[in-house]
């Protein structure tokens, strides 16, 4: 998930030519109070003209408490976007709100259903309510860690280990897992320093994130190289999965694999393996047949 | 629809700013490097936006960094509700 400010134009129409998953256009913490209307306006335009392509478009709005954040909803909701992004979100209330908000729109255009919520988590009160905040509305689609207010919650700040983090980290993947959503890891602003950068997304990778937030087309590749499955993980995955599809033919529940017993989780994992090698490109439907 | 003098846009690659002021019937002064290729493109979208927000009045004064159609709509218009104080999204 790529961050884009939201009042800068020449970013906004280039973004999607880097491959990233999904594109954020940013209307809160990039913009100024003063350029606040004229961000709107921006990404109202870019959403409806602009073809995006397969990308998944999320606007990440102003909270509803602030003059602007009602606006950007109704601005937003209006140009089709496919999810909200809700900033500091700490209560489920305020998802319900937020929902509230998206079915006035909704319904003004008749298309209610349409919009997706990602509620952002940055500060300790938010991570203690994950998984009320995951749970608040069938419009869940994802939390997301957001570290930089959180570590200024938390009173500390961020380190090269990320050990401020876990807690918050582990909480938002148990959560989003238990409510059956997705969960994004924070962003890394150091764009000097890659080798960090990439120990990072290892690290969430193992720790069961969906994905990485970063905030510049040079990250992508790494995100990817990380997420994407190695070639021996794909042959294992499909070894297993065509194992249990003869046993299941055969009407037997445990098999075993190069003297390893498959059972449910296992299947679970090479289930996801040959998913995201399919979403990365490295397998292709035609390979599976 | 009465308006005084608003900006809106940056002059960075890829957008455009935009003056816009009270004026008779729409005037607009546009410089662009690539004027030759798309300024009457350009024009056309301007005055649109314009005639879509019902300002029939107006100068405008636009300098182009080679924004699309969509950030012209949107500088446009910001300019036009920062003059007017007409909002597009009310509350």
């Amino acid at each position: 998930m790529m961050f884009v400010p939201g009042n800068n134009p020449g970013m906004m129409q280039d973004a999607h030519i880097y491959g990233p998953d999904c594109i954020m256009l940013d209307l809160e913490d990039s913009v100024t109070m003063a350029e606040k209307d004229a961000a709107r306006l921006l990404v109202y335009n870019a959403l409806k003209s602009i073809d995006y392509g397969d990308t998944e478009m999320v606007v990440r709005i102003n909270p509803l408490s602030t003059p602007y954040g009602r606006k950007d909803v109704e601005a937003v909701v209006k140009a089709g976007v496919d999810v909200i992004r809700m900033p500091k979100t700490e209560t489920a209330d305020e998802v319900r709100e937020l929902e509230a908000e998206i079915v006035k729109v909704e319904t003004e255009l008749g298309c209610v259903g349409r919009t997706r919520i990602m509620a952002a988590i940055e500060s300790a009160l938010g991570i203690v309510n994950a998984h009320a905040i995951a749970t608040a509305s069938s419009r869940m689609m994802g939390i997301a860690l957001g570290a930089e207010d959180y570590t200024a919650n938390l009173k500390t700040q961020r380190s090269a280990s990320g050990a401020e983090l876990l807690l918050a980290r582990e909480t938002i993947v148990v959560a989003a897992r238990a409510a059956g959503i997705c969960c994004f890891d924070t962003v890394y602003s150091n764009l000097d320093d890659m080798e960090t950068f990439r120990s990072e997304v290892e690290l969430i990778k193992t720790l069961g994130f969906d994905g990485k937030s970063i905030i510049n087309p040079r990250q992508i590749e790494i995100v990817n190289e990380v997420f994407t499955p190695k070639e021996k993980e794909i042959l294992k995955a499909r070894t297993i999965l065509a194992a249990i599809k003869e046993a299941q033919a055969k009407g037997s529940g445990v098999i075993a694999v190069n003297g390893k017993m498959v059972d449910r989780p296992v299947v679970i994992r090479a289930e996801r393996t040959i998913a995201l090698a399919l979403a990365a490109g490295v397998l292709t439907k035609e390979d599976l047949q | 629809m009465e308006l005084k003098e608003a900006v809106a846009g940056t002059l960075e690659s890829g957008d455009m700013l935009v003056r816009i002021g009270p004026g008779e019937g729409l005037q607009v002064e546009l410089q662009s490097s690539v004027e030759a290729q798309f300024g009457r493109r350009i024009r056309a979208v301007i005055r649109e936006t314009l005639e879509g927000l019902g300002v029939e009045n107006a100068t405008v004064r636009v300098v182009d960094k080679g924004a699309l159609d969509c950030t012209i709509r949107a500088r446009v218009t910001a300019a036009a509700v920062r003059a007017s104080g007409k909002d597009v999204w009310k509350d």
